[in-house]
């Protein structure tokens, strides 16, 4: 006689249980430490935190260990985790210009005040397997310099390296300052709505900038490095120049009621890009450069410059420019499509069971081929 | 007992208020979809999250919650999403579809005839019956606004064009109350005829930011043609467990020669039956 399946308790329960020893691994390894996560893969970090929309170095570590380091899991674990904190406030705007910058590089001019620094950058390192990294303990140590060096080598990456911190003025603020850009004036703090929170209201179209700019920051790195390249081969092409690449920290206030004024509550680590765009001109505005802007949290190149590509080319409509039809110029296929956890979420589900649906999908395919095998017999007896 | 560090139900009392008020929104205009912030859910999009948050809306202490997947109450997603209510929210659950107070579905409707004060929440993918015709969400809102749904009947006209029939099988579309074109969520269109039910119906559409509603007893009409009729098909068999002949059937393969077998998808209908005595062919 025929059972019916039974046992999807028992079953999920031992899931967990191998998945669990699978993500210790072999036993003969010693576990990975949070500190060791957090200081040694702090590019992935950056990224949880950054997707995940949550500062804190310390969770993203052990979101990552419990996801076994695929980050959109991880991303998706901080997430989850976010959704549950209560929103205490909002802190002031940070301000990028007084950021203290690890990195700072303009591909616009050769040299600006406040210098150069490269930092530290994949840029011109040779894509070669250091087989020293490969020898755990001793070997690997002995590449990293002993502090006074460090010191020297800091001063030649850049002049700014052992000024401390100063304010480094914006790179784009000398090109406003001739009119040859458009200016991007600051609201005005009496009449500025709050910015729109994109985890508390429902996203709505057409968004305002300040919005597709939040879920842009939030959007998966990979799928706006896509869009991006693709405006590069020629799809809504935008014609950008990184006028300032710039990383570090800034600090971070907060406004206290009781106290009447602003308190630094920490900082952030921040990568900004500002992009130059070529602009002919159309009917509506004269011939200057445009700008397109890109701000993710941690140290994320790729995706600030990616971002900063896109939010240009989303500004098609406000600058009076042509839609070309491109992907990265329509704003509701760009935002409905850039939350990774969204995206996996959906597109794994379909491994859930659908045999309802697809029974009903058998029962009318089979319905349709009786109908069109029993018209064919009529029509062969006539 | 509820979980630890967590409100009763999980979400937070402002953020069930917010679905609420959707909810009681989506129930004065029955068929409309209401946006709603939706939250990130310790379930990934796709597995229910939608429905989950207007569970969590929904729950009081004192209910009885069943949750179904495919008809099956022991499907992995449903024992799941069971488990998680129990760990935050402490509440009584059920297999019995009388018995249960709040059912949590994923495209099915229990065959069991729900009563009033019952309350049916949908796991809903896609809430845009209008979606595959037109990919713009602006768009779409639009036709909703205008009631201009000819495409609809253009694209199901064609399919008689094409196939002689229409050829939805399941998230067949309905209109709700002679105004909303709506969509059922995945059930199969055997289920459409009791969408017309004495329970609340609430659909809950998370990644997609909607939720829409059927108050009880709302007019609800499956889209046909007056000489192309709408025909909630299934398959011909009687169950292979309890020989109902009035039920949705899954179809299992048995054999390595490809046998098959009908049996309820409704497992809770099934159980019922058989514990009445009622056999079917294979269980004799």
């Amino acid at each position: 006689m025929y059972v019916a399946v039974k046992g999807g308790e028992r079953a999920i329960d031992a899931a967990h249980d191998w998945l669990a020893e699978a993500r210790r691994g072999d036993p003969a390894v010693p576990e990975l430490t949070l500190a060791q996560i957090r200081e040694q893969l702090a590019l992935s970090v950056a990224r949880v935190m950054a997707e995940g929309a949550l500062h804190d170095p310390d969770l993203a570590a052990l979101a990552i260990k419990q996801a076994r380091g695929d980050l959109i899991e991880a991303i998706f674990l901080i997430r989850a985790y976010k959704t549950t904190l209560p929103r205490l406030g909002a802190s002031r705007p940070v301000e990028t210009g007084a950021m203290l910058c690890a990195r700072r590089i303009s591909a616009t001019f050769k040299d600006v005040p406040g210098g150069q620094i490269l930092g530290p950058t994949f840029d011109y390192t040779h894509r070669l397997l250091d087989f020293a990294l490969a020898a755990e303990g001793g070997a690997a140590d002995a590449r990293v310099p002993d502090p006074a060096q460090a010191d020297a080598a800091q001063a030649d990456a850049g002049p700014q390296a052992d000024a401390g911190p100063q304010a480094m003025p914006h790179v784009l603020g000398y090109l406003d300052s001739e009119g040859v850009i458009q200016p991007e004036p600051p609201p005005d703090p009496e009449h500025a709505a709050p910015p729109p929170d994109l985890t508390r209201q429902p996203l709505e179209l057409p968004a305002d900038r300040p919005l597709r700019l939040q879920a842009l920051a939030r959007g998966d790195e990979g799928f706006l490095l896509g869009l991006a390249y693709s405006s590069q081969r020629g799809y809504g092409r935008n014609h950008p120049f990184v006028g300032e690449l710039r990383i570090g920290t800034v600090a971070v206030e907060l406004d206290i009621p009781e106290l009447g004024f602003a308190v630094e509550i920490g900082s952030v680590e921040l990568t900004e890009c500002e992009t130059v765009n070529q602009f002919a001109g159309s009917k509506a505005e004269p011939a200057r450069f445009t700008r397109g802007y890109g701000l993710v949290m941690g140290q994320s190149e790729r995706k600030a410059i990616a971002m900063a590509l896109v939010d240009r080319a989303l500004r098609w409509h406000e600058l009076g420019q042509d839609d070309t039809g491109a992907p990265i110029q329509d704003e509701e296929f760009v935002l409905m499509h850039a939350d990774n956890v969204q995206a996996t979420g959906f597109l794994e589900h379909i491994k859930l069971p659908h045999y309802v649906d697809f029974q009903s999908e058998l029962e009318l395919v089979r319905r349709l081929r009786r109908k069109a095998a029993e018209s064919g017999r009529r029509e062969a007896a006539e | 007992m509820s979980e630890a560090g967590y409100n009763f139900a999980y979400l937070d009392e402002p953020t069930k208020r917010m679905i609420r008020r959707a909810i009681l929104k989506g129930l004065a205009i029955p068929g409309y979809q209401v946006p709603f912030a939706s939250r990130e859910m310790p379930m990934p999009y796709g597995w229910g999250t939608g429905g989950v948050q207007v569970t969590a809306a929904t729950l009081v202490p004192e209910d009885t919650l069943k949750v179904i997947d495919q008809g099956a109450d022991d499907t992995t997603n449903a024992v799941s999403i069971r488990r998680f209510f129990q760990r935050v929210a402490g509440v009584a659950t059920t297999t019995r579809t009388a018995q249960a107070s709040v059912i949590q579905t994923r495209h099915r409707i229990p065959e069991t005839p729900l009563a009033e004060g019952q309350i049916l929440v949908y796991q809903v993918p896609i809430p845009e019956p209008l979606r595959f015709l037109e990919p713009s969400e602006t768009e779409t809102r639009k036709m909703h606004a205008l009631e201009e749904y000819g495409l609809m009947h253009v694209r199901l006209y064609e399919d008689i064009a094409r196939h002689g029939a229409i050829a939805t099988a399941y998230a067949y579309p309905v209109q709700v109350e002679g105004r909303y074109v709506m969509d059922p969520s995945p059930i199969p269109k055997f289920d459409n005829p009791k969408l017309k039910s004495a329970a609340i119906q609430l659909f809950g559409a998370g990644r997609e930011q909607r939720i829409y509603a059927l108050p009880p007893h709302t007019r609800v009409v499956s889209l046909d043609f007056e000489d192309h009729p709408f025909d909630p098909a299934k398959a011909d068999a009687p169950c292979a467990l309890c020989g109902a002949t009035g039920a949705y059937l899954d179809e299992v393969v048995v054999d390595d020669a490809g046998g098959r077998l009908f049996v309820c998808s409704d497992t809770d209908y099934c159980e019922t039956r058989r514990a009445e005595g009622r056999v079917g062919a294979a269980a004799e």
